[in-house]
């Protein structure tokens, strides 16, 4: 076996341990940049579905404090998540010690609001009903942090 | 009504990635076998005869991992399993590659045994775990199990003295670590008491210019910790799984609370602990004098405790330099140990630096998947145990490979999926074993929520 193979097959070996590297990557692309180009082209068909599925009912605008210690303070829904809890960082922070810190998450989905529990520890309540996985928020219904109740309006 | 109801796009889809995974477990699998085929042409030109016996038994043993995973946990991560077998193949090579020269103790048909029992304990994992959960409510027995395991060699009779540690036991003709198994179990334990305490340990406790210090009695379960990690340290002359473990432990509280104060507790209280074992005991204070001075020749040439192993690691990675000597072009029989704690620098001086980064990219992408498992669980025991798992990877990965580069100094730990060493290596495939259950957990599609309330309601799975 001559030198110059070795070498070859040396830097051969070498290429193909990256290329497998950078495959891999490549499996997971849409993890790393975001999935920019996948769903938009995967979003466009549910899109005309839409409002066959659902009549549309109005979307809420805002989410207002009706009950607790923050009564009355009026959040502007935008297309971002909205958490609450304790935590500094929290879009509604909250001092209330039946609160955890990362407590509640409201986010937008086809134009209707979710809340999902964050695995609070004592729970958060969508009208009467434990929030045990995320579920649809209707207009007016209340949510029960700890002390705070909140609502969504239009 | 149900119909349009489960019409509405799902939260975030994840794609199972079945085929992908499956691709890349074949590339895997080929690069090993080019490996193989590799080394036997750099030692005697011709492709050696256990290729196709290596190859295809690491081959058939990963596919029936992929079977296992596909039928009981199949939306876990693609990569997970694909980036293990690449590691661990490369380490099967590397062994046998080091068996070839004669050095004593290297045996790539032992390492393959145990490869088979680490993908068995896999399969069992993800088969009897179906729920990962399940472990929350073990907390404190996986507590007690783990610091059990951590002191068996000290107990007379069972526990062994191997190259001046105290980890080993003897059990039938075999040798195990048990605190490979005890760091598993404590990573259980931190998640599940971090997840009950949090709250407690993140928000008590007054300000101090600009670091939140924690109240004096939540300091307790990190004192009983960096106490427990310095005993490991001093009675079982163990190095490395203290440092380990007390990392583990700090970087975890981190994750849960995310204040910076513990992070600055931990490594001050480490640092402590070190300079004090380092005055108090002999064994230690020659690793911090080789750590500063391997070049010295007094250290070089002392029998025990010296710098001989270190150095001929350091002579390996340069006489790789960029490209490498090429597999099986290299001298791995020169370095003390290269196929257990060494194994790093036999690759580097084979694969060269090109090589060596390739692996630790593949090490930073094992780690990768598991910490978006953490992101992507949904509560917080999973989010924890997830982000343990990988950093305990992540951090033993840096101890040995900075030991052997002496960026650190050097504390004797197996390199993950590479090293010879049943107890590691199987060790490490329950590892990977939780994090694919999680992971699978995590990017399993949530029930859809439904669109109009009765007062029944109805989900899909």
């Amino acid at each position: 076996m001559s030198e110059l193979t070795l070498l070859l097959i040396r830097l051969a070996f070498l290429a193909v341990l990256w290329f497998f590297v950078i495959a891999a990557v490549g499996v997971i692309r849409t993890d790393l940049f975001g999935p920019r180009t996948a769903p938009a082209t995967a979003r466009k068909p549910p899109k005309p579905a839409k409002p066959v599925s659902k009549p549309k009912r109005g979307e809420p605008r805002q989410m207002v404090v009706v009950g607790g210690p923050l009564q009355g303070t009026i959040i502007n829904l935008t297309e971002t998540p909205i958490t609450i809890g304790r935590a500094t960082d929290a879009t509604l922070v909250l001092s209330d010690d039946y609160a955890s810190s990362r407590h509640a998450r409201l986010f937008p989905q086809d134009g209707q609001w979710i809340v999902e529990d964050l695995g609070s520890t004592n729970g958060t309540y969508l009208d009467r009903s434990k929030v045990t996985r995320p579920m649809p928020v209707p207009l007016g219904t209340p949510i029960r942090i700890g002390k705070t109740v909140i609502e969504l309006r239009k | 009504m149900t119909a349009a109801a489960v019409e509405v796009a799902p939260v975030p889809m994840t794609a199972k990635r079945r085929g992908a995974q499956l691709a890349m477990l074949a590339f895997a699998i080929a690069v090993v076998m080019g490996a193989y085929a590799s080394v036997g042409l750099g030692l005697d030109g011709k492709i050696p005869a256990g290729m196709l016996t290596y190859g295809l038994g690491l081959g058939a043993l990963m596919v029936a991992a992929y079977l296992v995973l596909a039928r009981f946990a199949p939306w876990a991560d693609p990569l997970l399993l694909p980036l293990v077998t690449l590691i661990n193949g490369i380490g099967l090579v590397i062994i046998y590659r080091i068996e070839q020269t004669g050095q004593a103790g290297a045996s790539a048909t032992n390492q393959l045994f145990w490869t088979a029992l680490g993908v068995v304990m896999f399969s069992a994992t993800l088969i009897v775990l179906k729920d990962h959960r399940a472990l929350q409510r073990l907390t404190y027995t996986m507590g007690f199990v783990g610091l059990g395991l951590l002191v068996l060699p000290l107990v007379p009779f069972i526990g062994k003295e191997i190259n001046g540690a105290r980890i080993w036991i003897g059990v039938g003709g075999f040798t195990i670590q048990p605190a490979e198994f005890a760091k598993l179990a404590l990573v259980v334990f931190f998640a599940g008491y971090l997840v009950a305490k949090r709250d407690v340990l993140a928000l008590a406790g007054r300000r101090l210019l600009f670091i939140d210090l924690p109240r004096a009695r939540d300091l307790g379960p990190v004192l009983i910790t960096w106490g427990f990690s310095l005993a490991v340290l001093i009675l079982q002359k163990d190095l490395g799984s203290s440092l380990l473990l007390f990392g583990t432990f700090i970087v975890m509280l981190y994750i849960a609370t995310q204040r910076t104060s513990w992070v600055l507790i931990g490594v001050l209280l480490f640092l402590g602990g070190a300079i004090l074992a380092g005055q108090l005991f002999d064994h230690v204070a020659a690793r911090f004098e080789v750590y500063l001075n391997p070049e010295s020749q007094a250290l070089y040439d002392r029998e025990f405790g010296g710098s001989y192993q270190l150095m001929q690691g350091l002579f390996a990675l340069g006489s790789g330099g960029i490209l490498g000597t090429g597999l099986g072009e290299g001298h791995p029989k020169l370095i003390p140990l290269s196929f257990s704690d060494f194994i790093f620098t036999a690759a580097g001086e084979e694969l060269g630096l090109t090589g060596l980064m390739a692996l630790l990219m593949v090490y930073a992408l094992i780690v990768e998947r598991g910490l978006r498992t953490a992101i992507a669980a949904r509560d917080p025991f999973s989010k924890l145990l997830a982000g343990g798992l990988s950093f305990i990877l992540a951090w033993q990965v840096f101890i040995i490979v900075g030991g052997v580069t002496n960026l650190i100094p050097l504390t004797g730990l197996v390199t993950p999926f590479m090293s010879a060493g049943g107890s590691a290596l199987l060790a490490n495939w329950i590892l990977i074993a939780l994090l694919v259950r999680m992971s699978d957990a995590a990017r399993r599609p949530p029930p859809q929520a439904i669109q109009d309330e009765g007062m029944t309601q109805v989900f899909q799975r």
